[in-house]
């Protein structure tokens, strides 16, 4: 499961989806693997907007990976300076830039294989295996 | 839980969820055109925008646009290590009543053939309210749309399909589905008046085999549309396609 999934999901208890403390889901004994991707610029730049960037960095730092920026990217930090500025014009070409490369890694990239997701609300464990979390509840908590 | 929701939740486990977790890899291979009306409104999504796909199956609608980011989750794990494969998209299990995505989130779904497998009235309006949660609710100064679900039922009224089922028939029913055994090869005979496009798998047992029984409440015109209204959506655009009905509807700006 990518990070980026972490972005859109809570704990499947419905008392908790309302609590602020239940996003986001706490990655616990997680085993991770990078699992390479297509760098798709333009998929970044539209994604940008749409992350918890705090949320993102306190998973990334529990997960205990390299620190991420403390500001979110905006869309002009994906994009390499150009070597010759007289090529911007035109823009078909751009290149990713550093920000860009480090995002995809972490985002799409770094996947959880093994281990749980913890509800920093009611405490429960989802369990992620083989790359694929389960949010099934036992009966007691639907 | 209430009661009838209870032995709803049973009858559903029993007659929809195990039966999806053992023919999941046959299901799955007869399951992989998409649906033109899904294929459409999947295409018609601004690149980045971020949808659920709320009961994928095999995944098969994760690999219409690629430039949208979907979270697909189904009840069958089985089903899901199928759908898993398809980037850039994420995969996950789920029951369809205890999603686990904050309310608000998504800018669309889809519901494909999902909400005919729950058992009661209830059941079935409170799974399309699930999906309205999780759309991105319209501003009130009525600015900017909710997000937008589309979702399949299956019809009633399909009198031409080789099940027949037409208006006043029982609604809930269940469909065989027949495993085939592996057998040696025999030379096909020509059976005449059988139609040539029966799905593989569907119907007819032939020794070895083994039947499984689906749940489906089949959706009568405007059904689909009223489960939508009771659960605070609002219809934009609905109709009838290859004996199913579809509507497209976004949350109410309540």
């Amino acid at each position: 499961m990518k990070l980026l999934t972490l972005n859109f999901l809570t704990c499947a208890v419905k008392t908790c989806k309302t609590q602020p403390s239940s996003f986001p889901l706490h990655p616990r004994d997680a085993e991770l693997e990078i699992i390479e991707a297509e760098l798709n610029l333009p998929f970044l730049r539209n994604i940008l907007p749409r992350l918890m960037w705090e949320d993102i960095c306190s998973v990334a730092r529990e997960l205990g990976l390299p620190a991420l920026p403390a500001i979110a990217p905006i869309p002009a930090d994906l994009l390499a300076a150009p070597l010759d500025p007289s090529t911007t014009t035109g823009g078909a070409e751009q290149e990713p830039s550093q920000t860009a490369r480090d995002l995809h890694r972490v985002l799409l990239e770094t996947c959880i294989q093994e281990g749980k997701l913890v509800c920093g609300c009611c405490g429960h464990e989802y369990a992620v295996k083989e790359g694929v979390a389960n949010f099934l509840l036992p009966g007691h908590l639907v | 839980m209430s009661d009838s929701n209870t032995q709803g939740a049973d009858y559903e486990a029993q007659h929809v969820h195990s039966v999806y977790e053992e023919i999941a890899s046959h299901f799955s291979s007869t399951r992989y055109k998409p649906w033109p009306i899904v294929e459409r409104f999947l295409k018609e999504q601004p690149d980045g925008a971020v949808g659920a796909d709320v009961g994928c199956g095999n995944g098969k609608y994760l690999a219409v646009n690629k430039k949208v980011f979907i979270v697909g989750s189904d009840r069958s794990t089985n089903l899901i290590k199928i759908a898993k494969q398809h980037a850039p998209h994420s995969t996950l299990v789920a029951d369809n009543l205890s999603l686990p995505h904050p309310p608000g989130t998504f800018d669309f779904a889809i519901s494909i053939a999902v909400i005919h497998h729950l058992s009661t009235p209830a059941r079935r309006i409170e799974a399309v309210k699930a999906v309205f949660d999780i759309l991105r609710r319209p501003s009130s100064s009525g600015s900017k749309d909710g997000g937008k679900a589309l979702i399949y039922v299956w019809a009633l009224e399909q009198k031409d399909s080789r099940r027949g089922w037409d208006e006043g028939h029982k609604q809930d029913v269940m469909v065989p589905w027949v495993l085939k055994q592996k057998k040696e090869k025999k030379p096909r005979k020509k059976q005449g008046g059988v139609s040539s496009d029966v799905e593989a798998g569907e119907d007819e047992e032939s020794k070895g085999d083994k039947t499984f029984l689906r749940y489906y409440h089949l959706y009568k015109k405007g059904e689909l549309e009223q489960d939508i209204q009771e659960a605070g959506g609002v219809v934009s655009e609905s109709g009838y396609e290859k004996d199913n009905w579809w509507a497209i509807a976004s949350p109410c700006n309540i």
